[in-house]
This record gives C-alpha cells, structure tokens and sequence, in this order.
C-alpha cells in the first residue's frame, strides 16, 4: 500500500541575526510537519511584535502584557527577549506612518540601532508598506544594523529596487512581498535576484490574513507555492515563508470586541488568544517558517502545537 | 479515475425521462460525477451501463448522512487534496463529547454549550453538528438514560460510543434516528455491523494499527453489506492521526484505495486534556482532512474561532462568500454621520466595517451587490461603475437617512469620482483613503 508522496524540492534555509542566538529557518523537504515523508530539520520559529511607539490600537488582552513597557521599544523587545522566550523581535517603525505621526527615517532608524544593541536575538525590522516612506526609512535601517543579520521589509515591487539594495548592501536579508499571488510572489523574487540579492537571503511575505479575514487566501497561496517548491523544484518560490499574524488578527471585531459588549461570544481574551493561535497553526499547516505574533498565550500555545508534531 | 460527466452522459438513454429526480440525463451524469447522485436512481439503465459505470461513478469517498431532516449531517464527498484544486465540499462536524459517568450539572453545562454556540456570519449558521454519547459506565441503563437525556435537549444527530454491542443495541432502541454507531474493532465488527444494518445506521470503524488496521478490516464490514462507514485511524496523539489523515484522503483520492473512500473521524478531547489545545487540534483536522471532530468544549470563546475556520477552509475559491446588499449601520450613525459604499464581497465588507468599526465614528456603510467581487475587479467587470452605483444608491433609501449629500467611495476609484458625480444628481462625491487602514483617520476628519 503505497501512499506516501514523493518530493523533489526543497525549502531554502536561511539564516538570521549572528551568534549563538542566530536563527535558521527553513529546510522542508515536504508539506509541512509532514515529517512522515519529508524532512522538517526545525520548528518555524516566533517573532514577537515590537512597535517603536506606543500602539494607539490594541485591545486590552494584548496591552497587559506589556503595559509597563509599551512606550519603549528596547525595554519591550528585552521583556519579550528575556521574558517570553521570544525566538526573534519583529520591531514595527509604525511611527514612520505619513497618515501617524510620520517620524523621519533617520529617527527610526536610532530606534532600530538601540533595539539591535540591546538584544541577542536576531531582529525583523518592517516598515509600515507605505511605499515611498519605507523607501527612506528601510534604507536607514539597513545602515543602523549593519552586521546584524536582520530580516527587513517588506519589500514590494513598486520598491524593491531601493530596499532590496540596502538589504543587499548592509548584508541584511529580505522579505518579499506580494499581494495574496503566487506568480506575483515569484516575479518580485525574480526580480531581487537579479537585482543580487541571494535566494537564500529572502523570505516570501505572502500578505497574511486572520482567520475569517482572507485566511483561505492566504492559506491557498501558501499551499500553492509549497507545492511549487517542493513537486515542481521551482527556485523562485523556495524561500522560507513570514506570516505578520498579530498585526492582523488583533484588530479584528471579534478579537476586540468585549465579553460585556458581546457575552454570547464569551471570554475576550481567550477568544483572541484563540483567533491568534488558531490563525497560526492553518498557517503552519500551510507552510509557515516565521510566525510574527503578539500574545504570550497564543504563542504558548503555538510552541506547544509544534511540540506535540515534532 | 472516475469518468467525467460527459462519459457518463454517453451511456445514459437520454430521454430525459426525469425519474431520476434531475431534469435531464445529462443534469444526472454530472451530478453522478460530482459525486452528488447514485447510479441507481435511473431505473432505465441497461446491464451494460451499468457495469460500465458501477465502478467508475462511485465517489472516491462517500458521502455519508448522518441524522435526518434540518439537522442531518454529512460527511464525505470530497474530491481533492487541496481546496486550490476546486473546493473542500461537506464541511466538516463538530461533536461535543458528553460521557454517560459525568455528573448532571455537567452534563447539562455541555448540553447548553451545544445549543449556544451558534452564531450567524456571513449570512451562514455557525454551530455544532452532532452530540457523541459515550458509555463508560458499562451499563446500558445509564447509557440510555443520558441518550435520553440528550434527545430531551438537543435534535442533533448523534454518535453512540461503546465497543459493547449489546449497550449499542439498547442505545440504538431510544435514539430512533439514523446517527452513528462508534463503533466497529476487529473484535466486535459482526455484531456492529448487524446493529448498522437493522437500524440503518452509519457504522465507524475503529483501527488499532492506523490505516492499515483499517484496510484489513473495512472490506470485511462492507462484505457484511454495511455502506456508510466513517473509518477512525485510532491513534490518539496528533502527529500520528495526521498522518493517518493525510494518507487515508490521499489513499482514496489519488492512489484509488477503496478502503480508504470514507468519511474520518478524529478524536482532540482524547488527544489533550487542555481545552485551548484541543480546539486547536480541532483546528487542524478541520485544515487537514478530519470530517467528524469530536471535541469535549465547545464554549463559545472556542467554539466561534473553530467554526469561523471552518467556514473559511470550505470556502469555494472560485466563489467568495457575499454578504447582503443593503445599507449597514455602523455603530448608531444620524443624519449627519458619513455615508460609505463598497462592494459585497465579504472581505472587502469585514476589512472596511472592521476599520469604520474601530474608528469609533459612527457611520452608514452602503454595501453593493456586485456578486460578490472586490472593489477593483468589479469595477474592470463593469459591476461598480458610476451606471450601476447611482441608481443602487439612490435606490438605497439612504436619501431618507441622512440631511447631507456627500458620498465616500474608495480611494481605488478617484478616477471615475468626476462622472459618479454627474450620474449621482444631488450628490457630491468624495474619494476616500485607498487603504482601508487609513479610514480611521479619514472619518475622524470628515465633516457632513
Ligand atoms: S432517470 Fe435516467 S433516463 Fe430518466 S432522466 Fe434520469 S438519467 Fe435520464
């Protein structure tokens, strides 16, 4: 009875940030956690979600946690570092938003470097995917962590040509990102090639979606560009995979919405610790190396999911 | 493979005759080869039709009911591994767990989760599917008096589970409708299969070696004429049922194992103890091709982010979901309070409500039917263009709503704002933000 698949592809591996606590991501030679017919060398990893200013927007269960350090960045990503276990940081320069309080690149860009001293823990650095501004900003950033293996993004086709130089020139990885298409993914990594960024320095950024907000999508995308990679060997689409899932699960309604203003929906935090660590794991399932979240809990959770595939 | 439609048809006596309950044969021939229709509701095939297609048209996995009426349940049917290849079909059911040896108020604790963790979304009822009763105690009267119990409460189809035929027997006497025996080992299968039989009931199969536990023992149930089978792996720890999972879809899809052309069940109440696990387990059968999902907690904080997976895994790709048109009150808006219109597309709908929602300034969102597509490629189809939005929004009633005449329409869109504002008499038309991160800023700007 022969009913495994065989592969012929495989994920490339990537690594980030320097030292003992460097990161590599990748290295699937099947569906994910199918380890029964394939090679899954390591777990996805976690990043924890980092802003450079004090986030205007997010519910209560997500401002608990990090209430005493909310307008800190370095103390925050420390807490997340040394408290949480984080596996990496994923600092947001939100302030850097034209329609916010549209800092200057050069500012943001201080953030980054005092954040990336005080950390050993490999870094994410995103921009806000405002195109022109991230242009500026990620530039700087790439300069202020100069030889820390940092993953910057997101790189979109109307910008590669700048951010994924300064990735290239700084010696800093990227991430490519395309609006929910598989061949759009492709093209946009076709073109930072050739622009000379390694394929083994770029992560795709597949656009995520919460659960019940464009999930599937993004789930099919996923697994359309993992079965790419692994049946069809096509080098364009064999770059690790980030998902930014905090960012998006934490301002749906009905992670926000309160047990007292919605009782029939029950307890709030758990239900968004729920929304976070249920949109995690369809994503995992769909070929997720890097997993940027929010919640202690969820990404509790989320480890212990792992654990329990390995 | 199974043939395609037009094979079908081929061999089918096109006289449009009807019986078959499809207006024609070839309505039939598709449905046959959708997996949708039994062969054997034509009565006008010939011998050699019939051997030619008694084969080939079974679906690859069965579509089993389970349960009758508006609560009926089924499972099966699917035709691929990956919902991009065409669409997951039957979405998967939840079951809450319920042991005859609970105390009362426990029982009646899950009882009450089952009847309120329902929830409406997209125009589509969220909520549980059957109710497992599992015997425990050894006693058919305890077993029958919680099945009683259960039917009092809930109309759901449901799951006895006991590896004793004769407390399956006694269950089987009270529970009156078609559900499911839990089920058949490779000990008690005979006797199962007889209870299946009499009570023309869906009949799991039980492993103790995983799938191939199920491949010797499936045949030897099917030979004793039991049809509607739901095979269980047996293991209880979720790498090994996924495992399980993947090769019994993959078996019965790809590689035509029939053994495997059956409906799954799996079992996260037995493979954790910790709640949020297990609705996360749950979370991935319902991704990875688990058809029945018998959990022990379906309060409402874990039971709406199951069930939004759900719907969101057996979504047709090709066809989003839609929500209504019409107007939709965000927040408590009055006259003076902004007027937005975009599609109906659900994504577009749940992304822009969710951002006017959050901006906390209350306002009327017009919401277009357009079939269900997003703002842009509407608009390419002809669907949202200044002809077809003028006489939607003036058709609204929004005109009664509000004092003002100003309309916010996608930032996508500022090319076409000029000729809207001609077809649109009385109105003045505004472009918004092309973001709809940026609306919050937006409407706290905005004046009537
Ligand atoms: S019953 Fe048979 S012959 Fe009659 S319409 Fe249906 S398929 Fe055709």
């Amino acid at each position: 009875m022969e009913v495994k698949e065989t592969y012929n592809g495989t994920i490339r591996e990537v690594t980030l940030g320097v030292g003992d606590k460097a990161v590599v991501v990748g290295g699937e030679t099947a569906l994910s956690f199918y380890t029964f017919e394939g090679v899954m060398p390591r777990k996805p990893v976690i990043a924890f979600d980092v802003y450079d200013e004090e986030p205007a927007d997010w519910p209560a269960p997500v401002v608990e946690p990090y209430k005493d350090v909310l307008g800190d960045p370095v103390k925050w990503a420390l807490k997340c570092q040394n408290e949480y276990g984080a596996d990496m940081i994923c600092l947001q320069l939100v302030s850097t938003n034209p329609t916010g309080t549209n800092r200057g690149a050069e500012e943001a860009a201080q953030t980054v470097k005092a954040v990336a001293d005080a950390i050993d823990i490999p870094m994410i650095v995103y921009g806000t995917a405002n195109v022109e501004k991230d242009t500026e900003v990620l530039a700087k950033a790439a300069e202020a962590a100069q030889g820390k293996n940092v993953l910057m993004g997101p790189i979109e086709e109307d910008n590669y040509k700048t951010i994924a130089a300064a990735a290239l020139g700084f010696q800093q990885a990227g991430a490519t990102h395309s609006p929910i298409d598989v061949n759009m993914a492709k093209q946009l990594n076709i073109l930072a090639t050739q622009l000379g960024l390694n394929a083994d320095r770029i992560i795709i950024d597949p656009t995520t979606g919460a659960l019940g907000y464009g999930l599937e999508y993004v789930y099919s995308v996923m697994e359309r560009l993992r079965l790419a990679a692994l049946t069809q060997n096509d080098s364009m689409t064999q770059m690790p995979i980030i998902n930014t899932i905090g960012k998006e699960v934490w301002k749906a309604k009905e992670v926000k919405v309160s047990t007292e203003e919605e009782p029939a929906w029950g307890d709030a935090e758990t239900r968004g610790i729920i929304w976070e660590a249920m949109t995690a794991i369809a994503l995992l399932m769909a070929g997720s190396d890097i997993l940027v979240m929010r919640h202690p809990k969820a990404v509790e959770l989320t480890r212990d999911f792992m654990a329990l595939m390995a | 493979m199974a043939l395609t439609g037009i094979d079908i048809f081929k061999l089918l006596p096109k006289t449009n005759c009807q019986e078959c309950g499809v207006p024609t044969c070839l309505a039939f021939a598709m449905k046959l080869a959708a997996g949708q229709a039994e062969l054997s509701s034509c009565p006008h095939l010939s011998d050699d039709a019939k051997a030619a297609l008694g084969e080939a048209s079974a679906p690859p996995i069965r579509l089993v009911t389970m349960g009758s009426g508006d609560d009926a349940f089924k499972a099966g049917g699917e035709l691929v591994m990956f919902r991009h290849d065409k669409t997951f079909f039957n979405p998967c059911g939840y079951a809450l767990l319920i042991d005859d040896t609970s105390g009362a108020s426990e029982i009646d604790g899950k009882l009450k989760q089952v009847n309120e963790s329902h929830f409406v979304r997209v125009e589509q009822d969220l909520k549980a599917d059957m109710v497992a009763v599992k015997c425990s105690s050894g006693k058919p009267e305890t077993f029958v008096e919680i099945i009683e119990k259960v039917k009092a409460a809930t109309s759901l189809p449901l799951i006895l589970m006991s590896d004793n035929p004769e407390v399956i027997h006694a269950g089987m006497a009270v529970n009156g409708e078609a559900p499911l025996i839990y089920g058949a080992n490779k000990d008690n299968y005979e006797k199962m299969a007889d209870l299946a039989k009499t009570h023309k009931t869906a009949l799991a199969v039980i492993s103790d070696n995983g799938i191939d536990g199920l491949n010797d023992l499936v045949p030897k149930i099917e030979a004793l004429g039991v049809k509607d089978l739901v095979l269980d792996p047996g293991y209880r720890n979720p790498k090994e049922t996924l495992q399980s999972l993947v090769y019994m879809r993959r078996g019965a899809l790809v590689k035509k194992i029939k053994a495997f052309g059956y409906p799954t069940i799996a079992f996260p109440v037995e493979e954790t103890s910790d709640e949020m696990m297990e609705t996360l387990l749950a979370g991935l059968y319902t991704c990875k091709y688990g058809s029945i999902i018998v959990v022990g907690n379906l309060k409402p904080q874990y039971a709406l982010p199951l069930y939004v997976l759900r719907q969101n895994i057996y979504t047709d790709p090709q066809r989003p979901m839609q929500v209504k048109q019409g107007i939709y009150p965000i927040g408590t808006p009055n006259e003076n309070s902004p007027v937005l219109v975009t599609t109906n597309f659900s994504l577009t709908y749940f992304i822009v409500t969710g951002e006017v929602e959050g901006s906390r300034v209350p306002a009327w969102m017009l919401i277009q039917d357009v079939e269900g597509l997003s703002v842009m490629t509407a608009w390419a189809a002809g669907k949202f263009v200044p002809e077809k939005i003028a006489p939607f929004i003036k058709g609204s009633g929004i005109e009664e709503k509000v004092k003002h005449r100003k309309l916010v329409i996608p930032g996508y869109l500022s090319q076409m704002s000029g000729e809207l504002d001609d077809e649109l008499e009385g109105w003045k038309v505004e472009v918004g933000p092309r973001e709809a991160a940026d609306l919050p800023a937006f409407l706290k700007a905005w004046s009537a």
